[in-house]
């Protein structure tokens, strides 16, 4: 239990306005009573405890009981794959989850064991797989119930799960099954003594991270994005233990009628260069000037969220939280301010050029070599430059 | 038919940044909207309630001020709204939102349809409507961006996922949760606006809810806590290329060709 506590007997009227304009969430307000109130819209950031006038408002926490927390040991992966090919952020997880030291435990869940092979000489230690022909396409209760029966075997400490469309539906339904809590995107993991995990992750929608842990529950859940760690490549032989489970008795679901493979459309994830265009485009039909420049170099097209959400380009260019992670060898960033959700997205870039006309843009903090100019300005010069060689 | 959309309001610009001396949040104006990707699952809602004889409501959770987005839904179509709101649900994270719209829907009525946006704008996480599922008892499909067929049993709609799609049907009780892809959402009526009147809008507290212990909502019944938050770490070693635009793209073009990155 823990709560933030208003010592009233403290609070003046000078300190209530204080206490007010310090909360960046507006979550301070004077009640109907004429009393100060902390409302829902608290964050718990906690910044009037520390930044506000001294014993206003303290951070009670209280220990209550929750899961035996030395029962609960290593990170478990569930791995996601389409027919038998297993998805990347897969193996990215496995071995992240190696580098935490503990053992490293993979939830395979299909209806034939093709891929199997290739995930036995992956970093996972232990592969503990549920084949049955209930479970060839994902739904998500008969696929919750063996994720359950999976843990309740298992018993990881962390469970890690790849932030894909799956991935975003199973783990919070899991999550919320065993009562624990769920950090989705995290951006950066350390596991501490082996056995608690702390997870970061941009917040409170703006340019901070903050640093999360699960209070007092197992196991710890979170979501990763593809490419926001690297794989190791495979061993040479076969490093994981195969485990065959029994399928439990899976509940009535929903029933999947048809599945389609979507025509491939060119990655932004893969690609070796990049173009990134943002808010400082003026119009639609300029993309067409960044679309010639990306042609002169072999580079592919992305943006920022808002142009995805003003209809200018399609959702699969966007780079950042909600959209792809990309490590290209080169990305210039052309009118693209630098907001976190963005950032986080491409920060892993070998080179990073940006050009933004505002000096004070955040993305110069990120980049490795700046222009200081006009998008419109740089961009015919410099696929003149590239075309001239 | 009875249909709920799960709404939430959201800080209108995302500029948050710490003050670098003191270390204190600054939030640039204070002003909210909906969550755009909310306007969606709106707007499926009202698409069905034009092909059939359905209520549709609205619930958020916030402080009161939050009202203004669930009169923003009214205006658009929605039937009432409701709003969950107590000090004691202040703190909330993912379980702790979930479990809380969970008590308040069912302190509201009984749907056959939960529909939630893909994601919120502010926390980005698109986990609160798989885990409220969880805690209401109804199956969930996430990332549905259109319906192929629907009468007043059961739904067949289409599935997002990387690189493919499904055809899903799924029976009534259910939440879905929407993609953006699905539809292009109406505007508010002005007309609705004039004819609406203040008691669509109703106010559930703690008091309201069949569970009543306090330790099941905001900071208490979070399973997360926030250790520390801190500013992304900056790259200081930069280099900014000066002069006239011709001088900064011949800079660097020679820079690109030294690092041999085409």
């Amino acid at each position: 239990m823990a709560y933030l506590k208003i010592n009233h007997e403290r609070i003046t009227e000078e300190f209530a306005e204080e206490l007010k304009k310090l909360c960046p969430f507006g979550a301070i307000e004077i009640g109907q009573d004429g009393k100060l109130n902390i409302n829902s819209a608290c964050r718990t950031c906690r910044l009037c405890v520390r930044r506000g006038p001294e014993g206003c408002i303290e951070y009670v926490e209280e220990e209550t009981g929750g899961a035996d927390l030395s029962q609960w040991h290593g990170t478990a992966v569930y791995i996601e794959h389409v027919g038998k090919q297993i998805m990347p952020v897969s193996f990215e997880l496995l071995t992240k989850a190696k580098s935490f030291g503990g053992k490293v435990i993979a939830l395979f869940i299909s209806d034939t064991t093709e891929g199997i092979e290739e995930l036995k000489k992956s970093d996972a230690d232990e592969i503990h797989a549920y084949i049955a022909p209930d479970l060839k396409y994902f739904t998500v209760l008969p696929y919750a119930a063996v994720v359950e029966d999976f843990i309740k075997k298992t018993k990881p400490a962390a469970f890690m799960f790849g932030a894909t469309s799956l991935g975003r539906s199973l783990a919070p339904r899991v999550a919320a099954r065993f009562h624990t809590g769920m950090t989705a995107d995290c951006t950066m993991l350390e596991m501490h003594e082996g056995e608690t995990l702390v997870q970061i992750r941009p917040a409170f929608g703006g340019n901070i991270m903050a640093r999360i842990l699960t209070k007092r529950n197992r196991p710890q859940f979170c979501t990763v994005r593809e490419k926001v760690f690297t794989a190791d490549p495979p061993h040479e032989s076969d490093h994981a233990e195969l485990f065959m489970e029994e399928v439990p008795e899976l509940p009535a679901a929903s029933t999947v009628c048809g599945m389609e493979h979507k025509v491939p459309v060119e990655n932004i994830a893969n690609a070796e260069r990049i173009i990134a265009v943002g808010r400082g485009l003026k119009k639609k039909e300029d993309i067409a000037l960044l679309e010639d420049l990306a042609a002169s170099i072999g580079a592919q097209i992305a943006c920022t969220r808002p142009l995805v959400e003003q209809g200018w380009m399609p959702a699969y260019r966007q780079i950042g939280l909600s959209g792809r992670t990309v490590k290209p060898k080169l990305i210039i960033a052309f009118g693209i301010s630098g907001a976190i959700q963005f950032v986080t997205g491409m920060k892993s870039s070998d080179l990073i050029v940006a050009v933004n006309s505002d000096p004070e843009a955040p993305i110069f903090e990120t980049a490795h070599v700046g222009i200081c100019a006009d998008l419109y300005d740089i961009v015919p010069l410099l696929k003149e430059q590239f075309l001239e060689g | 038919m009875k249909i709920l959309v799960c709404i939430k309001q959201v800080p209108a610009s995302n500029q948050v940044r710490v003050d670098e001396e003191t270390g204190v949040l600054i939030r640039d104006g204070v002003s909210a909207k909906m969550n755009p990707y909310d306007l969606f699952a709106l707007e499926f809602a009202l698409q069905l309630k034009e092909r059939f004889s359905c209520e549709v409501d609205v619930l958020t959770m916030g402080p009161l001020q939050a009202k203004s987005v669930l009169n923003e839904a009214v205006y658009m179509g929605a039937d009432r709204g409701v709003l969950l709101s107590d000090r004691k649900f202040a703190g909330a994270d993912v379980i702790a939102t979930s479990y809380t719209l969970a008590q308040g829907i069912k302190a509201t009525g009984s749907y056959d349809l939960i529909l939630c946006g893909k994601q919120t704008t502010d926390g980005d996480t698109g986990q609160v409507g798989p885990e409220m599922a969880e805690f209401l008892g109804v199956e969930h499909v996430s990332n549905v961006f259109e319906v192929l067929f629907v009468n007043e049993e059961k739904m067949l709609v289409k599935v997002n996922f990387e690189h493919h799609t499904y055809e899903q049907e799924i029976r009534y009780p259910c939440l879905l949760t929407i993609e953006k892809e699905a539809n292009i959402p109406r505007l508010p009526s002005y007309k609705r606006k004039k004819q609406t009147t203040d008691d669509v809008i109703s106010v559930l507290s703690l008091e309201d809810f069949t569970d009543k212990d306090p330790s099941h909502y905001g900071l208490n019944g979070s399973e997360t806590s926030v250790e520390r938050i801190f500013s992304p770490e900056k790259n200081d070693d930069r280099i900014m290329l000066s002069g006239e635009p011709s001088e900064q793209v011949q800079a660097l073009y020679a820079l690109l060709k030294e690092r041999h990155v085409f």
